[in-house]
């Protein structure tokens, strides 16, 4: 099969031509997929791959791994970009596949209300998290991690 | 073609996957008892696998992404696209050749 022949466009691609929002998501989902690549390899390398992978993770080794500000902001900055990238793939699917006004406007809607709500949602765990919380009584919760018991 | 069907099944599975992580993720917040047992569940076999399968897709996702961002910004690149599927299909085979026996010794024991 040979590609058809392309003709010159009559106005030239320039920064008047190619502007405005569906340019700058184009740009987004590259340098925002190449970002993530490198955070969410890292992620997954780190909790799957080293020490005891999926068996290791509970409580503490979340609260282990939060204790630093680094994995605090990488995790931060991962949920961010994800969740956009995310949420402008799904967009684009949405202008794609959903042809009726109406159901286009509610997909739209709908992606963006997850997108903020998730957003926010991961941002005050992340930022919130307490490792060491306790009971009314003021005695450690079951399954904190071991600093706990020299901070109280 | 089939790998523009690909990156968007990849993406859109691992969009799913994305929300109900933070969902779970979150539980941190509830207690320590509410997540362990949550994340525990990722732990079966059966969810064992149905990660392994995300790591799938996040792998085949990542190298097609770059294979797209090579091919859009590169005359050489989009000369040679079927042979960069091929680089994409063979990155993905080492990298899940590395990744699967340590993951599913720490899902099935005997790591």
């Amino acid at each position: 099969m040979t590609a058809p022949e392309l003709t010159a466009p009559r106005r030239p691609m320039n920064r008047r031509t190619v502007g405005g929002a569906e340019r700058w998501s184009w740009i987004f989902q590259r340098v925002s997929g190449v970002v993530l690549i490198v955070l969410i390899f890292t992620h997954l390398f780190v909790n799957l791959l080293t020490g005891d992978g999926v068996s290791q993770i509970d409580f503490a080794f979340v609260a282990g791994k939060w204790a630093s500000p680094l994995w605090q902001w990488w995790d931060f900055v991962m949920l961010v970009l994800a969740m956009m990238h995310g949420t402008n793939g799904m967009r684009m699917l949405v202008n794609d596949y959903a042809t009726r006004p109406f159901v286009r406007a509610m997909l739209h809607w709908a992606l963006r209300i997850s997108m903020i709500v998730i957003i926010v949602l991961g941002s005050l765990v992340i930022w919130t998290f307490d490792p060491c919380p306790t009971d009314a009584a003021g005695e450690l919760l079951e399954g904190v991690p071991s600093f706990c018991e020299s901070v109280l | 073609m089939w790998m523009w069907v690909v990156h968007r099944a990849t993406g859109v599975a691992i969009f799913f996957f994305l929300l109900v992580h933070v969902l779970d993720t979150s539980l941190v917040r509830v207690s320590p008892e509410a997540y362990n047992e949550v994340i525990g569940a990722y732990k079966t076999p059966i969810y064992g696998l149905i990660e392994a399968g995300l790591v799938a897709a996040i792998v085949l996702h990542a190298f097609n992404g770059l294979r797209i961002i090579a091919v859009d910004r590169w005359t050489w690149a989009l000369r040679r696209q079927r042979m960069l599927v091929w680089i994409v299909w063979g990155i993905f085979a080492v990298l899940m050749a590395g990744f699967l026996p340590r993951h599913l010794m720490h899902v099935f024991g005997g790591a």
